[in-house]
């Protein structure tokens, strides 16, 4: 246990581990210090001055950002000469940085702007001086510099060398010369590049992806999980008029600290597509006919309790626990085959953070599938399908061939976002939501449950798979109430699957929970 | 001696004893003038030992700081089984210094010396001897003299027979003033950008390379053999102000006055036999305005000022200035003040390693306001705005480089006003062009 | 030095460390607890070799060291005596700074520039012969103007000494 020191901040007193800095120590206190090169994830210059507070008994300012606690300290984060100093911080970086606001994507969300606000001073007095003036640079696939609005920070630096441990980035020169510079025929693609960006705290690294496509005010921010691999990073998605225009990384400190790879952070055009099931589709012949749920649920019901023998889901990595749970019970009464696709890519760490990396399987609940019994290989699940009564198809978009091998199998039932050659094939098309449209669970490559939460609404008429499981269930007498919510059928998981016993939703909060025991079998 | 002058009778050449004797240059020349002796002393004493004389004769860093050698010395921890290192600081680029380079070119021996005591006092096996870049001839004496100490077997795996070992290696700078300060000296040396390091911790605790460190000045290190052949006491009684400023102080005075070079003087001198007697005083007709005693980062005094100064780290302090590195700028009235602020805040603008907001952004605005003013642009609020800026510039940095360029703005504007006034008022033509 | 041996900037790049100036680079090697820290001798010697560092030298250094180019950059760019394109034959280096600006310093960078043929700071004369630098105190200033040409330290410089003094430089 380590030692523990108590000191008082702006009147506050709290109790933190010794060798604790004076800004964590605030934050404790509920204080935020304003400050820009500092950052939980990176090694701390103290080069921005910006987190200067008063500590009685010293007699100059202190840096919070370096300073450590000492026992029965009084600080003070906005006394006359640490709000001055402040004051005199932001008038420096005023002189040079240009009134781009209008014209910068990171207004709204740029922390020059905020603490000029709080706290700057309402004019400069630069006067007419020329201001500093080079030219944009694209540093990258996606990273465009804008030196003219750098404060040097020198956030970009670091993470480079010493997160990405790929030392693209330097400090050119000296003086108010100095700029973030590159060596010419590098550049910064390495897979975890995009992170400066949120590091930036203002305008001047910048994603083209995302080059004027929004306004920070206008975005509605929701927390999720990263569908990619998995690792898991827990992930904020922005969405504006309910279409996803960005992701970013959400601080888990368990999981992936402050950071996503880039792989993670552009794949959300998906999100956005158009060709969705919007109805449930029952096959008439050649053709689908569209159906409302009740017909739908009534049609599934049918088929689940007409049929005898073997059944077949053929999953994607995508889908929540929830549904990939409750979808199986309905399937319970059968001599059942489960397997879930698994693309397979290069692994990309993050080598300064140890168990961060991009992994192979880019199957964002792989884990939790496994843990739910999808343990058979694809192939031969496929084959199985030729011959099963009953085969499911939940959120996978199968290729021709794979297709043309469901052709003996009995039932086909699509349980399908996008439409594909196997919403064609399947005798009903049920239209479900994705991750971005439901709440539910995904379970990482470390065992740890994280909830993810709507940040749009599904199209047409597009329900949660979870949920039409629950009402088959229910039909068929398995269960007395169909779960309502997310958190109902997460829940109800732990009636089958001891691994999720007794965990609820409001326990996993929003930094999720490791499973306490894996049953043998399921391990990732 | 007030080399290249001849020696004046009011200093005490102890140091500069031996300024312009080309003899003193070799390793023979320097044994035959007593050289090395006080090295010899010192590997047949306990490093504990050394360090108290040290402490007991007051030496205090001369590099600009002041600080207590023999305490700075103490600081280094004891049986840690941690490589030590010594750094010797001959970046010597304070504005108005130039007397850690005669040292080297004219007594290289002595400051060889000097390191190998200190470093076999404070558990060092290896010194680093930083000179900057310019200084072609210091380096180029020092490598001769450091080749001739090794294979006289003064330096090497076995000092002086002594069975302890002391290497040096001679690193060369390459144009930045901040590798003057210690931890951007040690970052430079390591192989970075010279910008200087947070403290704590210091480097007595992690220094280069991350190990226990001392770095001292050319000057003091220079001394070092000369207090322990003479004794404590002896140099303790080179005295003649304040108790706690003892031993010789080598003045280099430059400007204008007759015969500026490097002089040695006991502490407590008065300047005014140093401007008046040793240097010839003014240039005929001219009369003292301003000197600037420690090296340009200090404030500006004014004649009067300077009429009453006792040189010694107490006596200029009660001025209003310090005595730094000693560099001693001294300006007649033909000098204008409001130029030369604005040429060292142009100074320091060039030199800031660009860390810290206040002093990248502040150096170069401070000097775009001088400019406009010399231009005859200058506003009113100027002044105000200066000063303002020169207090945010203040006691806010990793290190003193932007205090430093504030203190001649201050001093300039609250001792000269009546000058910066004349380009505001435009009773004075304007000495720039602007851009 | 004298510019002997400039490489002209768009000439493919013949690795430097090779040879005698491997063998002295590795004689360093020793005197450093790390490859990192002989970056500002390397360097030395690369501007030793060619008269300037160019790109493809600072990418040779980093691959020698250990370091990333970038990183080399940082460092190159970061001291004022490491010339990053090429300049005359000889370099000439004339402090301005207060201690010698008080002691005519600006009036011997002019009679330079005009008696060099160089004209304006950093352009290099017309005869390829020399470039011209001001920079901040060289450290003598009790010996007004100090210049440095090439590793020619020269004290007491006035305009009128200026045409002698450059005489002497090819």
């Amino acid at each position: 246990m380590a030692e523990r020191v108590t000191v008082t901040i702006d009147g506050a007193q709290v109790s933190v581990p010794k060798g604790t800095t004076l800004i964590e120590a605030a934050k404790q206190a509920g204080v935020l210090v304003p400050h820009y090169c500092y950052h939980p994830s990176l090694p701390s210059p103290a080069v921005c001055r910006m987190c200067l507070v008063e500590v009685e008994k010293s007699p100059k300012l202190l840096p919070a950002c370096v300073t450590t606690v000492a026992d029965g300290q009084v600080v003070h984060t906005n006394s006359v000469g640490a709000k001055k100093a402040r004051e005199g911080v932001l008038e420096f970086l005023l002189i040079n940085h240009p009134l781009d606001c209008p014209i910068c994507d990171q207004a709204g969300e740029c922390e020059l702007q905020d603490y000029t606000f709080q706290e700057g001073r309402a004019e400069g007095r630069h006067d007419d001086y020329p201001k500093r003036y080079n030219p944009v640079e694209e540093f990258g696939p996606d990273v465009l510099y804008v030196p003219n609005r750098c404060i040097l920070c020198t956030r970009c630096v670091r993470f480079m060398e010493d997160v990405a441990k790929d030392g693209v980035l330097n400090v050119s020169e000296r003086g108010d010369r100095a700029y973030i510079g590159m060596f010419p025929e590098r550049e910064l693609d390495h897979p975890w590049a995009g992170n400066v960006v949120d590091l930036c705290p203002v305008g001047s690294l910048i994603s083209k992806d995302f080059l004027h496509k929004a306004r920070a005010w206008d975005l509605d921010r929701t927390a999720s999980v990263c569908p990619g691999c998995t690792q898991g990073c827990n992930m904020t998605i922005d969405t504006r008029d309910n279409t996803v225009v960005r992701l970013r990384p959400r601080a888990n400190l368990e999981v992936n600290r402050h950071f996503m790879c880039d792989e993670g952070r552009m794949n959300y055009r998906w999100m956005n597509r158009g060709d969705r099931v919007e109805a449930p589709l029952v096959k008439d012949g050649p053709r689908h006919q569209a159906i409302d749920w009740e017909q739908a649920l009534d049609r599934l019901a049918q088929l689940v309790r007409g049929a005898a023998g073997s059944a077949v889901i053929l999953a994607s990595g995508r889908a929540s626990t929830e549904s990939l749970g409750l979808v199986r019970r309905m399937l319970a009464g059968f001599n059942l085959t489960a397997a879930v696709a698994v693309p397979m890519g290069e692994e990309a760490p993050l080598a300064g953070v140890p168990g961060l990396a991009l992994r192979r399987e880019r199957a964002g609940n792989l884990i939790g599938a496994r843990i739910l019994g999808y343990d058979a290989e694809w192939t031969a699940a496929l084959a199985a399908a030729a011959t099963a009564a009953i085969v499911v198809l939940l959120d996978v978009e199968l290729t021709g061939a794979e297709v043309a091998r469901l052709a003996g199998a009995g039932a086909v039932v699509a349980l399908a976002t996008m439409e594909s050659e196997g919403t064609s094939r399947a005798d009903l098309v049920l239209p479900i939501t994705t991750l971005a449209e439901e709440n539910g669970t995904y379970v990482n490559v470390d065992h740890r449950v994280q909830r993810f939460q709507q940040a749009k609404s599904p199209p047409g008429m597009a329900r949660p798979a979870w949920w039409l499981a629950g009402e088959v269930l229910v039909a068929a007498g398995e269960t007395v109430e169909a779960p309502a919510t997310a958190a109902e059928a997460f829940a109800a998981l732990g009636v089958s699957y001891p691994a999720f016993a007794g965990l609820t939703h409001q326990e996993l909060g929003f930094t999720g929970r490791v499973l306490r025991s894996v049953p043998a079998g399921a391990a990732g | 001696m007030g080399y290249p002058h001849p020696s004046h009778p009011k200093e005490t050449p102890v140091l500069s004893k031996h300024f312009g004797d080309a003899g003193a240059r070799t390793y023979e020349g320097w044994v035959q003038r007593g050289g090395y002796a006080g090295l010899r002393k010192a590997l047949g004493m306990a490093p504990d030992a050394i360090i108290e004389e040290l402490k007991a004769s007051g030496l205090r860093g001369r590099g600009g700081a002041g600080f207590p050698t023999g305490l700075k010395w103490s600081f280094m921890p004891k049986g840690d089984g941690k490589p030590h290192y010594l750094v010797c600081n001959a970046d010597e680029s304070e504005p108005g210094t130039f007397k850690d380079r005669e040292i080297m070119r004219w007594t290289p021996h002595a400051l060889i010396e000097g390191c190998a005591v200190a470093a076999y006092a404070i558990g060092a096996e290896r010194c680093y001897i930083y000179i900057r870049g310019e200084f072609t001839e210091p380096l180029a004496v020092m490598h001769q003299a450091v080749a001739e100490a090794y294979a006289q077997g003064a330096l090497g795996a076995d000092a002086l027979g002594s069975g302890m070992r002391i290497d040096f290696v001679i690193h060369r700078g390459a144009g930045a003033y901040i590798c003057g300060e210690e931890t951007a000296m040690m970052n430079s040396i390591e192989g970075k950008r010279g910008n200087p390091r947070i403290k704590p911790p210091f480097p007595a605790a992690a220094g280069l390379f991350g190990m226990p460190t001392t770095i001292n000045n050319v000057e003091t290190l220079a001394a070092v053999p000369h207090i322990l052949n003479r004794g404590a006491d002896w140099y303790k009684g080179l005295c003649l102000g304040n108790p706690k400023s003892t031993g010789t102080k080598l003045i280099s005075v430059c400007g204008h006055v007759q015969r500026p070079g490097n002089y040695e003087i006991t502490m407590g001198t008065p300047m005014r036999d140093l401007i008046f007697d040793m240097c010839g005083g003014m240039r005929p007709g001219r009369t003292l305005k301003a000197v600037i005693p420690g090296g340009s980062s200090v404030p500006i005094m004014n004649a009067e000022e300077a009429g009453d100064c006792v040189l010694d780290y107490e006596g200029v302090i009660a001025k209003g200035s310090m005595l730094g590195s000693g560099g001693m700028i001294v300006m007649d009235d033909s000098a204008d003040v409001v130029y030369q602020v604005w040429r060292l805040a142009r100074f320091y603008a060039h030199e800031s390693c660009a860390q810290c907001t206040q002093c990248r952004e502040g150096t170069a605005w401070t000097t775009k306001i001088l400019e406009r003013i010399l231009a005859g642009k200058g506003k009113e609020a100027d002044l105000a705005l200066l000063l303002d800026l020169s207090d945010g510039m203040t006691g806010k940095t990793i290190c003193v480089l932007s205090d430093s360029c504030a203190a001649p703005i201050v001093s300039g504007i609250q001792k000269f006003r009546p000058e910066f006034e004349a380009y505001l008022s435009g009773a004075r033509q304007p000495a720039l062009a602007m851009a | 030095m004298s510019g002997a041996t400039q490489a002209h900037a768009d000439t493919p790049h013949q690795p430097i460390f090779v040879g005698e100036v491997q063998a002295r680079l590795e004689a360093l090697y020793p005197h450093y607890p790390t490859r990192q820290a002989c970056l500002l001798p390397a360097l030395w010697m690369v501007q030793e070799a060619r008269g300037w560092i160019s790109e493809p030298a600072m990418a040779e250094v980093a691959e020698v060291l250990g370091l990333t180019p970038a990183y080399v950059k940082g460092v190159v760019t970061f001291y004022t005596m490491y010339h990053t394109h090429p300049v005359g034959r000889h370099f000439i280096q004339v402090c301005t700074t207060s201690p010698c600006n008080l002691c005519g310093a600006e009036d011997v960078l002019k009679s330079l520039l005009r008696e060099s043929g160089c004209g304006e700071l950093g352009a290099t004369s017309p005869d390829g012969r020399f470039t011209i630098a001001e920079v901040e105190c060289l450290g003598a200033c009790g010996f007004p103007t100090p210049i440095l040409i090439d590793d020619d330290f020269i004290e007491h410089v006035t305009p009128e000494r200026v045409p002698g003094i450059l005489q002497g430089y090819k």
